[in-house]
């Protein structure tokens, strides 16, 4: 009863116009840049970010829209990697192995319309499951102290930098440099500034909406400029757009598996959509055996990875928003939107701003019938996107992405930083060092290092004291297996080729 | 360019190792707060310090295999943009918003697309449109011009 009566609290919120107005926006927007190659979730929400705290938008409809584009951009994936053979972003990156080849046997807008359906499934299921476990899972939350908390943050390094990148080192490299980056300024508890070289700039610390937007947005156009903007893929036409009714019925219990695996996958401190999609994809083919044809345009293999990644999407907010520990690369840049806004995540979110909460769950429900809605029968209008040239649509990105900085923050120190992440950024792609962790090692650094010395002060420096509850061994034990596992995982599972042209996100 | 196989994951390592010893140098020379406290503030940055250090010599000793470094005219490239986001970020105050974002949206485009006159026209009509976006629909206080002209 209690989840109906905060429901009806979040439905209260999410049914005013303003809200759900933003909700139906962040939806389009979303779905845009879902459907440009190269801008993903995560440069989407990066970008609009600076624009939505410029607006002076309150909490509640900050978050509502940043979601909606998070939720949008899940969905249009899709269209580039369909059309294009081109993933708009890494979780889209299964589909092209089906939704091109269908497209090519000239099925481009049933694989859209199937795609667009798991994509609902998937997301609305997830959704669901969000709004039973989340307050579960926050009151399990009520039990962790700071070893607790400082094992978490581990975790979720461990397993992020597993599953983001193919070699440990870089990984952990990359948390440790967020983790550095997020030293700089004044120490929380002495009040001394560290590592700031005396630039008063720096003691406020490094703003991780610089970082973000630097990193994602930023990185993009470099690589852009180095690739000319080309683009070798061959675009397919769309005709006409009609429900494959039969074809869904058939395909319903690989939406539905396919949303229990990957919300599991997207709950998983880490491991977000791109495991979601990958493992739903995999267990698919593994059902289907030989003759399901995999790889050839079959319908299932759109339904799943799309059923897949959309329903981690949905999975990745709850540890975001029950322990403030992000499950994905968006998620991490939601979490930053939810501290800049001076909430903060974990238990008590429930408890202190049960509005934010639920007005959140209840427009992510609505945003998914917009969705569904907007994929389906406008799915020709999305696909339009695809032709703005590059050209036009970087420098674009890019000029959003200073004016937003500085609307912010109102310092070129920022905007200077910010090119000096993009070119970080760009020079982690090329070298295979995946940058999310970078981000989430500036988001949570301090609140880790925070724990620890609270843990220290409690137990009188005592570092077993780290590992003294069942839950901090339990956590410590997965963040160790979450580190070493992929090592031995990825001699025995093969991720299928995917197109030499597709553009990896993180 | 061809650096030879792994270099680049050497050359950063060696970065890395020499940016964590910095680092940790830098770290032994924080002043202590008054309160008692057996952490402390230096700790954790020796921690991260000894990880990213442990994590540049991997890189140096087991270097993956390197990736297409791009050719010498694209690092100009690359650093022209720089130059000229640098030179934006500095103009955007004193020059307005219309100017300098014409000048660095045309260059940015001519960069992903040597095309003079539509690198022109999306200078043009990136500044013109983003303006009315931002100052008419996102209600964004910009200065159009240089403060002298507006």
């Amino acid at each position: 009863m209690d989840i109906l009566s905060n429901l009806a609290l979040g439905f209260s919120v999410a049914l005013s116009p303003w809200t759900l107005m933003l909700a139906i926006l962040g939806c389009f927007i979303g779905t845009i840049v879902g459907a440009l190659p190269g801008l993903g979730p995560s440069n989407g929400v990066a970008l609009l970010i600076p624009i939505t705290f410029s607006m002076g938008l309150d909490a509640t409809a900050a978050l509502v829209l940043l979601t909606a584009v998070y939720y949008g951009a899940m969905y249009g994936g899709r269209i580039s990697s369909i059309l294009l053979n081109i993933p708009g972003d890494e979780p889209a990156m299964m589909t092209c192995l089906d939704g091109y080849p269908m497209a090519r046997n000239g099925r481009a807008g049933d694989a859209l319309v199937i795609s667009g359906v798991a994509s609902f499934v998937g997301a609305l299921l997830a959704t669901i499951a969000l709004l039973l476990i989340a307050p579960m899972l926050a009151r399990v939350a009520y039990l962790f102290g700071p070893a607790e908390y400082f094992a978490l943050y581990l975790l979720a390094f461990s397993t992020l930098g597993g599953i983001a990148s193919k070699n440990q080192a870089k990984a952990a490299l990359a948390s440790a440099i967020g983790l550095g980056i997020a030293m700089i300024g004044l120490d929380n508890q002495t009040g001394l500034p560290r590592f700031t070289g005396g630039n008063l700039h720096l003691f406020d610390g490094v703003d991780f909406l610089v970082a973000i937007v630097g990193l994602f947005a930023v990185s993009e156009v470099f690589v852009f400029i180095e690739s000319h903007g080309k683009n070798t893929a061959l675009g397919v036409k769309l005709d006409k757009v009609t429900v494959p009714w039969r074809e869904i019925w058939a395909v319903r219990w690989t939406m539905l598996r396919s949303s229990a695996l990957g919300f599991v996958a997207g709950v998983l401190p880490g491991a977000g959509a791109s495991l979601g999609s990958f493992l739903t994809y995999m267990m698919e083919k593994s059902i289907a055996g030989d003759k399901g044809g995999f790889g050839t345009g079959v319908a299932k293999g759109v339904a799943a990875p799309e059923a897949g990644n959309n329903s981690a999407a949905g999975g990745a907010l709850v540890p975001m928003l029950t322990l403030g520990v992000p499950g994905s690369g968006t998620t991490a840049v939601l979490l930053a939107v939810l501290m800049t806004l001076n909430i903060t995540p974990g238990p008590t979110l429930f408890a202190d701003r049960p509005e934010v909460v639920w007005g959140l769950i209840a427009s992510l429900l609505i945003a998914n019938f917009v969705l569904l809605a907007m994929n389906v029968p406008l799915v020709k209008v999305f696909v339009k996107v695809l032709t703005v040239p590059p050209q036009l649509l970087l420098p674009g990105v890019m000029m959003v992405s200073f004016v937003g900085i500085y609307s912010l923050t109102g310092s070129y120190f920022d905007l200077l930083l910010m090119i000096g992440f993009g070119a970080m950024g760009w020079l982690f792609r090329k070298l295979d060092i995946p940058t999310v962790p970078v981000i989430l090692g500036i988001l949570l650094g301090n609140a880790m290092e925070d724990n620890l010395r609270r843990a220290m002060i409690l137990s009188d420096g005592d570092v077993t004291f780290l590992f003294s509850s069942g839950i901090s061994i339990g956590l410590w034990t997965a963040a160790v297996l979450g580190f070493v596992a992929p090592l031995f995982l990825r001699r025995i599972i093969r991720k299928p080729e995917v197109p030499d042209h597709a553009l990896p996100r993180d | 360019m061809d650096l030879g196989h792994g270099k680049g994951d050497r050359i950063f390592g060696v970065a890395v190792l020499l940016g964590a010893v910095a680092y940790a140098a830098a770290a032994m020379q924080l002043r202590t707060g008054f309160m008692s406290d057996p952490v402390g503030s230096k700790t954790f940055p020796l921690l991260v310090a000894g990880v990213c250090a442990i994590c540049g010599a991997v890189m140096v000793l087991k270097p993956d295999a390197d990736p297409d470094w791009p050719r010498a005219r694209t690092w100009g490239a690359l650093a022209v943009a720089v130059g000229v986001l640098v030179g934006y970020a500095y103009a955007l105050k004193p020059l307005g918003f219309l100017i300098p974002t014409a000048i660095a949206a045309g260059v940015l485009s001519y960069q992903i697309d040597a095309r003079p006159r539509y690198a022109l026209l999306a200078g043009l009509g990136l500044s013109l449109g983003l303006f009315a976006l931002f100052r008419f629909v996102l209600g964004l206080g910009l200065s159009a011009l240089p403060a002298g002209l507006s």
